[in-house]
C-alpha cells in the first residue's frame, strides 16, 4: 500500500476505533443511569405491571411451543446413540441436564430478544422520532424512569420465570416422548430427571437468565431511546437490537458457562 | 442597553433571554439573540424555516444546552439547573409541540390525565377526570375524551396537545408552530383558542410561527428573525409599515398572493 493510501486509511481507522470507544461510554453512562433511577421513588408500579405482562404473558405461548418441540427433539436425537450403550434409563436426566443447564436459558433468552427485545426498540424509537420523549420531559415526567427502568426491570424479572416455565416445559415434552417409546410413568422420569440436577445448574439458569434478561432490556431500550433519522431509524432500532441482543447472549453463555465450571 | 437594564429590573418579566449562542457542527443556529417576554403579553417569533425558531423555545424549556448566553425563566437560569429544579421549572412552563407529540398509545384522557397524574400522585381519579373534562371543554374538544390521536384531524392533535400542556395550569406557553400544516379555517380557530388560552388561564406566550395571519391575530409583539438573530421587532403594524427585503417577501406571499 502506497504512502497516499495510508494517509487516507489512518483517519477512517481512528474514526472508527474512536466511535466504538464512545459507543461503549454512552451504553456505560446509560447502565449507571438505570442503577440511579431504578433506586429512586416514586416506582412506576403500573408500567412496570404492564411491562411484564408485555414481556412475560404476551410470551407464553411461543415458549410453550419453543420448549415441548425442543424437548421432543433432544430426546429423538439422544435416544438412538443412548440405546446402542443400553442406557436409554439415562434418557429423563440427560434431557433435564441439558435443558436446565444450557437449553431453555438460550431458548427463553433469544424468543424474547426476536420479540420483546425488537418490539422495545420500534416502540420507543418511534417515541423518539415523534418527539413523545420530548413531551414527556416537558410536562416534568422522567421519561427515563417511565419507559427505561420500568422495561428493563420488567425483562430482568420475567426472563428467569419464563426460562424455568421452559424447562418444565421441554421436560414435559421429553416425558411424551419417554412415555410413548419406554412407557415410564410421569413420577418415574421426574424422579430420574431431577435426581440429576443440582443446586449449581439451577443457579448457573438464574444466573443466565438474569444477566440476558438485564442484557436484552439494556440494549433494546438503548437503541430505541437513541433512535433517529425518522422511520427508517425505526426500523434500525428494532432490527440492531435483535442483532446486538443475541450476539451478546452468546457472548455471555460461554463466559457464564466458564464462570460455574470453575466452581463446579 | 439601558431599555435592556430595564427589562431586567422588571418584575413583570418573566423570560428574559441575553446574548444567545448556539450552534449544531458547524451551522450556527442562533447568533446573539435577546428577547424579553413580560407577564400576560404574547410574543410571536416570525421567520423562516430553518431560521432556528424551535432551538430558540427548546432551549427556554431546557431541552437543549445553549453554547453561550443566558435564560432566565421565572427568575431561574435554565441551564444551570438540576434535573429536579428544571422539572419544577417545566411545571409552570407549557410546549405545544408543531407535531403535537400525542402518546399514540393512549386516548385523548389518558394524554390529559397522563401528566397531571405523575405529577400530582395525591389527586384522586374523580379530581383527575373532572380536570380533564374542564381542559376538554377550554379547548372544544368535550367528546373527544375516549377517542384515540389516529382518530384526530390535525386540528384536533394541536388542541390536544395545547390542552396536555393547560392541564398542569402553566403561566408561561411555548407553542411551536401551532398553526403549521394546517387550513386557514382551521387555523384561525387556533388564533383564537391561543387568545382564549391567554384570557383564561392567564397565561404569557411566545408563539414560533411562519404564518403572518397567526402573528397578526395572536401577537401582541412581534420579532422577526433571519439567520440566528432578530432582524425587527414591534408591534405587528410596526414591524411591517416599511416592507423591505425579508420583510416584504413574508408580507406578500401571506396577504398579496
Amino acid at each position: 500500500m502506497n504512502s497516499t493510501n495510508d494517509n487516507q486509511d489512518k483517519p477512517v481507522i481512528t474514526a472508527a476505533i474512536d466511535g466504538f470507544f464512545l459507543v461503549f461510554y454512552r451504553i456505560a453512562v446509560f447502565i449507571a443511569r438505570f442503577f440511579r433511577e431504578a433506586f429512586r421513588p416514586p416506582v412506576e408500579w403500573s408500567e412496570f405491571i404492564r411491562q411484564c405482562y408485555q414481556v412475560g404473558y404476551k410470551s407464553l405461548a411461543l415458549v410453550t411451543v419453543t420448549g415441548f418441540i425442543t424437548g421432543v427433539v433432544f430426546t429423538e436425537q439422544s435416544r438412538p446413540t443412548l440405546s446402542e450403550f443400553g442406557v436409554t434409563a439415562w434418557l429423563p436426566s440427560l434431557v433435564a441436564i441439558a435443558v436446565v443447564r444450557a437449553l431453555a436459558p438460550l431458548i427463553a433468552a433469544l424468543i424474547c430478544a426476536g420479540k420483546v427485545g425488537s418490539s422495545i426498540g420500534a416502540e420507543l424509537g418511534s417515541m423518539k422520532v415523534t418527539e413523545q420523549i420530548d413531551a414527556m420531559e416537558v410536562s416534568a415526567i422522567n421519561p427515563f424512569r417511565y419507559l427505561i427502568v420500568t422495561r428493563v426491570t420488567a425483562m430482568t424479572i420475567c426472563l428467569p420465570i419464563l426460562m424455568f416455565y421452559n424447562a418444565l416445559i421441554g421436560c414435559m415434552g421429553s416425558y411424551f416422548d419417554v412415555h410413548a417409546h419406554e412407557q415410564t410413568s410421569l413420577v418415574s422420569f421426574f424422579d430420574n430427571a431431577l435426581a440429576q440436577i443440582t443446586f449449581l445448574d439451577y443457579t448457573t439458569a438464574l444466573t443466565k437468565s438474569i444477566v440476558y434478561g438485564f442484557t436484552i432490556g439494556i440494549v433494546s431500550c438503548y437503541q430505541g431511546w437513541n433512535a433517529s433519522q425518522g422511520t427508517m431509524g425505526v426500523g434500525k432500532a428494532a432490527n440492531v437490537s435483535v442483532i446486538v441482543s443475541m450476539f451478546l447472549i452468546f457472548i455471555e453463555e460461554v463466559i457464564i458457562v466458564h464462570i460455574f465450571n470453575s466452581i463446579r | 442597553m439601558e431599555d435592556q437594564e430595564q427589562h431586567s429590573n422588571n418584575p413583570e418579566t418573566v423570560i428574559r433571554i441575553r446574548d444567545l449562542y448556539k450552534s449544531f457542527g458547524d451551522k450556527h443556529v442562533l447568533q446573539g439573540i435577546n428577547l424579553d417576554l413580560h407577564k400576560g403579553e404574547n410574543v410571536v417569533v416570525l421567520g423562516r424555516s430553518g431560521t432556528g425558531k424551535s432551538v430558540l423555545i427548546k432551549i427556554i424549556i431546557g431541552l437543549l444546552k445553549p453554547d453561550a448566553g443566558t435564560v432566565n425563566v421565572l427568575g431561574e437560569e435554565v441551564d444551570q439547573l438540576k434535573d429536579a429544579a428544571l422539572r419544577a421549572l417545566r411545571l409552570k412552563v407549557g410546549f405545544s409541540f408543531q407535531s403535537s407529540a400525542l402518546y399514540d398509545s393512549m386516548t385523548v384522557g389518558e394524554n390529559l390525565a397522563f401528566p397531571l397524574k405523575r405529577n400530582n400522585r395525591q389527586m384522586s381519579k374523580d379530581q383527575i377526570r373532572k380536570t380533564v373534562d374542564i381542559v376538554l371543554e377550554a379547548i372544544g374538544l368535550p367528546d373527544s375524551i375516549n377517542q384515540l390521536p389516529s382518530e384526530l384531524s390535525g386540528g384536533q392533535k394541536k388542541r390536544i396537545g395545547i390542552g396536555r400542556t393547560l392541564i398542569l395550569r402553566p403561566e408561561i406557553m411555548l407553542y411551536d408552530e401551532p398553526t403549521a400544516g394546517l387550513d386557514p379555517i382551521t387555523c384561525m380557530e387556533l388564533n383564537k383558542l391561543i387568545n382564549a388560552v391567554k384570557e383564561r388561564f392567564n397565561t404569557s406566550s411566545i408563539i414560533i410561527t411562519h404564518d403572518l395571519t397567526c402573528a397578526k391575530e395572536v401577537g401582541d409583539r412581534v420579532a422577526v428573525m433571519d439567520e440566528g438573530r432578530f432582524i425587527k421587532e414591534g408591534s405587528f403594524e410596526e414591524v411591517f409599515r416599511e416592507k423591505d427585503g425579508l420583510i416584504k417577501s413574508f408580507y406578500d406571499y401571506n396577504f398579496t398572493q
